[in-house]
């Protein structure tokens, strides 16, 4: 029985949206060269929030040419004087956090309760974390002296706009990078918002460019002749696309891509905590995560324990206007999105799995879809193989860790897992076998700045965060 | 000068451990820098790639499953019996790159010596690349390398014994299993090293030599779904290129081909190109009166 909360909604009048956006290129917001511009909307209302421009190969050019001109400076400046624009950048971005946080959940479709205290922390965090490094980097274990690349080019997704910017932006000007940034084309407002936050901080021009726009705008900048570094998160089907066109080339390329992670929990696992944990790994973010807990492998034994308890949770579930506080599930992000995973959904029921969700209202206008079980998933079903990137959870069960090791691995992913075990040994050897570059255990989706994040196998290479981000924009 | 007649070796290849000859029952001729013949060498095909693959993956648990200590050790076995093969491998060496006598076997020193050198890197490279990161919040947080799993290897098609060697060593020290096409002019020392690899203490499987045409055993390879990564290093540039994009399909970590002197001290990239870090985040809590909690 949910409980009757009296909504709470967080005011929007705090951001200021312009109807019209052009391209963040040399310090200044600039016309495209082509005519084209698009409109960004609200998932939860379909609202127009803005129409932004779609950037030109041209603009591309131009941005590329205006991050070649800064870098000369930029990359000569001492360490620690980039490491203060950091700082800057960090304390603004603490400064302006809750109307970002109101932009981003207007913009992206997720509860402010997480843009609030997940998203923006960790934007400024990452941003004060890199800034320490700019002056430090003798010391990181790459030899002595070692060298930025050059122009960075960055394409970003929509899941964390924000943070995603972050975790490309504040490594490479660390190191002494430019950039071009792209991104995603359903949530470019807070990256257009960074603009003003580099202005606010007195970034040199050209260090850091914001063109937005469609895939063709990223082909657009990853084909860029004059770019040194291409860093993509996205999906893994567009990663191999990238590491084809950059084949051949002297680029250095970092992916972040899809997974299918698997949330292990055994028979010994403190039960309550692990509910909480998978409603965690699959509902954050209505599931919209690369990590996500998308794989349920629970114990034969604790199996009904362990579902009665989670759907229980689940009809507590909030779901509901993003800008409300007591909001848990927010709205999908795009149309194509929804439509993605209702179709997923549909082919889960299709190939025999039962589906089950709460009674849940989902609202009249916007992209929504109910938090999903599936039970009686078989590992050869699609909901157990593909990446669904929705609030969808695919249950498979096992008997022996052993089994739970090889399911779990069973996919041609590798980002993430989760294991449920009061049991430390046991938590440690499974650890050790499963092939995924982050596992929580008894414990899911924490990140930090200074804890490495990429994936096995599919799920990309290089790290980012950590010592080990900083790797992917040295000459090392 | 004796007159007796001596015995020619048969070279084979190397793949799990065995020494099969190519299942294609194809040879080519091998010569020296003169162009005198030294030894038909089997011309490996796509088929042999395969199996090498198979029996790589094969190993890779048992191999990256083992401690780093005896990682170390086996690849310390491995220097002990190139040393006392040092005259047999400064003759295929000299005969293979057309050098003097003394500066092959300079090539071998050096050659014994960087195996002495990444055995001991096998239990030190996680204290360097890995550790405890310090995050905002009660957990106790750790990354680790691991080995990416099986690496394909293009050697070097100059260097073809130092070379060879400054490529496979790094590979397996960290503990992943590797499928080296030999120098395609100059296979006959990389078939030598199958020998001294058997007679080590290395599991079958570790390490799979193939001899023949680089370009027709590397392109199954590239794009072979069941390999994790492909050195490139003695791929020209038009082939680096086509394999490159090969490797993308199921993105496999890429090594480009790029300048090296292989006398000159190696630095940790050619490890650390085929290393995953994974990181492990543990709950630490706080000791409340009932133990361990959340």
């Amino acid at each position: 029985m949910a409980f009757e909360y009296a909504p709470a909604p967080e005011s929007r009048a705090i951001v200021d949206i312009a109807p019209s956006y052009g391209l963040f290129i040399d310090g200044e917001f600039v016309e495209s060269s082509g005519g084209e511009l698009n409109k960004t909307v609200s998932p939860a209302t379909e609202e127009v929030l803005a129409e932004y421009t779609q950037a030109t190969a041209e603009d591309v050019d131009r941005a590329v040419k205006a991050a070649r001109k800064a870098f000369e400076k930029w990359s000569a400046l001492p360490g620690s004087e980039r490491a203060k624009y950091l700082f800057r950048i960090a304390r603004i971005i603490q400064e302006r956090s809750r109307e970002l946080a109101v932009l981003e959940t207007l913009d992206n479709g997720k509860p402010i309760k997480e843009t609030r205290d997940a998203d923006l922390p960790l934007v400024a965090a990452h941003f004060f974390y890199y800034a320490g490094w700019a002056d430090k980097l003798d010391h990181a274990g790459f030899g002595a002296n070692p060298r930025p690349l050059g122009v960075a080019g960055q394409v970003i997704p929509w899941n964390f706009p924000l943070l995603m910017l972050a975790w490309k932006i504040a490594p490479a000007l660390a190191t002494g990078n430019t950039v071009v940034l792209k991104p995603a084309e359903t949530t470019p407002l807070s990256a257009l918002f960074f603009a003003d936050i580099c202005r606010q901080a007195g970034l040199p021009k050209g260090v850091v460019n914001i063109v937005t726009g469609d895939g063709r705008t990223g082909a657009a900048l990853v084909a860029h002749p004059d770019v040194n570094k291409v860093a993509f998160t996205g999906s893994t089907a567009v990663g191999k696309e990238i590491a084809r066109t950059v084949a051949g080339t002297a680029k250095k390329l970092t992916l972040e891509l899809g997974g299918k992670g698997a949330n292990i929990v055994f028979d010994d696992a403190p039960l309550d905590q692990a509910v909480e944990g998978i409603v965690n790994g699959i509902f954050f973010n209505q599931g919209q995560v690369c990590c996500a807990g998308s794989r349920l492998l629970v114990q034969e034994s604790v199996q009904e324990e362990l579902l009665d308890a989670l759907k229980r949770r689940l009809s507590t579930l909030r779901l509901g206007d993003p800008l409300d506080k007591n909001t848990d599930i927010g709205a999908i992000n795009s149309a194509e999105q929804l439509a993605r995973i209702t179709a997923l959904a549909e082919r889960g029921e299709a190939e025999g799995a039962e589906r089950w969700s709460p009674a849940c209202e989902l609202p009249a206008s916007g992209y929504w879809f109910a938090p999903t079980l599936f039970t009686n998933v078989t590992q050869a079903h699609t909901i157990a193989r593909e990446e669904i990137f929705g609030p969808v959870l695919s249950v498979l069960t096992f008997r022996t860790p052993d089994e739970a090791v090889a399911k779990a691995n069973n996919t041609q992913y590798g980002l993430s897992a989760g294991i449920w075990s009061e049991k430390g040994s046991r938590i440690l050897a499974v650890a050790n076998k499963l092939r995924a570059g982050v596992v929580w255990s008894n414990t899911f989706n924490k990140f930090d700045p200074t804890s490495p994040f990429g994936g096995y196998k599919e799920s990309g290479f290089g790290r980012e965060g950590g010592r080990h981000g900083l790797e992917a924009y040295l000459d090392v | 000068m004796s007159d007796r007649l001596s015995v020619f070796k048969t070279y084979k290849l190397y793949v799990g451990g065995k020494f099969p000859r190519s299942e294609s029952g194809r040879v080519y001729e091998v010569t020296d820098s003169k162009d005198n013949w030294l030894a038909n060498a089997p011309l490996s095909s796509r088929k042999d790639a395969r199996d090498a693959v198979v029996a790589a993956r094969k190993a890779f648990g048992g191999w990256s499953g083992t401690t780093a200590y005896n990682r170390g050790q086996v690849l310390y076995r491995v220097a002990e019996m190139l040393e006392g093969r040092r005259e047999q491998f400064t003759r295929e060496v000299a005969d293979a790159e057309g050098l003097s006598k003394s500066k092959a076997a300079a090539v071998v020193d050096a050659t014994v010596d960087r195996w002495v050198w990444y055995a001991g890197w096998t239990d030190k490279i996680a204290q360097v690349t890995g550790g405890a990161n310090p995050v905002a919040g009660p957990y106790f947080n750790l990354s680790s390398p691991e080995p990416t799993g099986v690496v394909a290897v293009v050697a070097p098609q100059e260097s073809s014994f130092l070379g060879l060697v400054s490529v496979v060593a790094p590979v397996i020290a960290t503990g992943n299993t590797a499928v080296v096409i030999a120098s395609e002019k100059a296979p006959l020392p990389a078939l030598s090293l199958g020998e001294v690899l058997a007679t080590s203490d290395v599991p079958g499987g570790v390490v799979n030599v193939l001899s023949g045409r680089t370009a027709e055993l590397a392109a199954p390879l590239a794009a072979h779904q069941d390999v994790n990564a492909i050195d490139l290093a003695g791929a020209d540039e038009a082939l680096a290129k086509e394999l490159e994009m090969a490797a993308a399909d199921n993105l496999k970590r890429v090594l480009r081909p790029q300048p090296v002197d292989y006398f000159e001290t190696p630095g940790i990239d050619r490890m650390t190109a085929f290393l995953e870090t994974k990181t492990v985040w543990h709950p630490t809590g706080s000791l409340g009166a009932g133990g361990s909690s959340y």
